[in-house]
């Protein structure tokens, strides 16, 4: 399920003394792109490995995974067809997705 | 999360150890939890089941919700035959993360030439086999049609874990196989769990299609244990 290299990545960013953040989908509905457990590593420059999604949110993760970075309090982003931000972005797949953001560190 | 959480999952991926991150999602608190080990509370059981699963999720703990990733070792392939087959077979099931092995005592066979960056022996296939940790998460496939070579591996594949066992050769190859092993000492109960002949029927015809219809019965085999 973990076949990235999102959590190698984190800890190579972090080791060059980068702000690091990790998302991690925690919850799916439906034809969700990709199964929980699935994560995207974000630095502060906004570089990202990894996915939480098919590229339909992982712009929007990684700004937040930025601010997590800033303020390192830990949030949970809920993408969906019902969900307006998540219109905006594009799940195109109608599934739902919970991702939890949190700064490394 | 803790950097010292991160360095110890990124040394137990690289170990292939089992482990799972519990993530308390109101806060961030975690827990790291070793799965080869008998849980010692509800949340360390509720992790086990999820990697008995394959199956990262959260999980509602006294009016609290916790999220368990799971991190199971990689698949293990172990290929029996370094043939034409193997070369695409090997190369695909690396893509998909999977750990391969190719074993052929044939050296013309398995050679670096024919399977550059795989992981090869050229041991007889049961010793070979028994020198790889066959786990749950192993499945072992023959192609030499070569009953000296297979069969010894079949045998030790069938006293072993591995979750899925294959076979290449034609239903009339295949029957005589089965006889072999039966007389062997195999109750024909047992012998239901090779696939044989090996593969989805996807009307496969080259190499690389029928690696295709291998990997996807494997990976059938692999998800119907989720299920």
């Amino acid at each position: 399920m973990n076949d990235d290299r999102a959590l190698e990545q984190a800890a190579a960013w972090l080791a060059e003394g980068r702000g690091v953040a990790l998302a991690t989908v925690v919850k799916t509905w439906g034809s969700a792109p990709r199964p929980a457990g699935s994560q995207l590593a974000i630095n502060d420059e906004g570089a990202f490995v990894g996915s939480v999604s098919g590229g339909c949110i992982e712009g929007v993760v990684a700004a937040e995974a930025r601010e997590a970075i800033r303020d390192g309090k830990v949030r949970t982003l809920s993408f969906g067809v019902s969900n307006e931000r998540a219109w905006e972005v594009g799940l195109a797949c109608g599934g739902q997705i919970d991702v939890f953001v949190e700064r490394i560190g | 999360m803790r950097p010292e959480t991160l360095k110890a999952l990124v040394a137990a991926r690289a170990e292939g150890r089992e482990i799972a991150l519990a993530t308390r999602l109101a806060d961030g608190a975690e827990r790291l939890i070793d799965l080869t080990v008998p849980p010692s509370d509800e949340l360390g059981a509720k992790a086990v089941g999820a990697a008995v699963r394959d199956e990262s999720g959260p999980v509602e703990l006294q009016g609290e919700t916790w999220f368990l990733n799971i991190f199971n070792p990689p698949v293990g392939l172990v290929i029996v035959g370094a043939v034409h087959i193997a070369q695409p077979l090997s190369r695909m099931a690396a893509t998909m993360g999977w750990t391969v092995t190719v074993i052929d005592p044939r050296t013309a066979f398995a050679s670096e030439a024919r399977f550059p960056g795989v992981a090869l022996s050229t041991e007889w296939p049961d010793e070979a086999l028994q020198g790889i940790a066959v786990t749950s998460r192993t499945a072992v496939v023959t192609l030499t049609h070569d009953p000296k070579l297979d069969d010894p591996a079949l045998r030790t594949a069938l006293e072993s874990r591995a979750f899925y066992i294959g076979a290449l050769g034609s239903k009339k190859t295949h029957a005589a196989r089965l006889e072999r092993l039966e007389a062997a000492g195999f109750t024909p109960a047992r012998l239901m769990a090779i696939h044989g002949p090996v593969g989805l029927a996807i009307g496969a015809r080259t190499p690389a299609e029928i690696a295709v219809s291998i990997l996807a019965d494997i990976v059938r085999a692999l998800r119907a244990a989720a299920r």
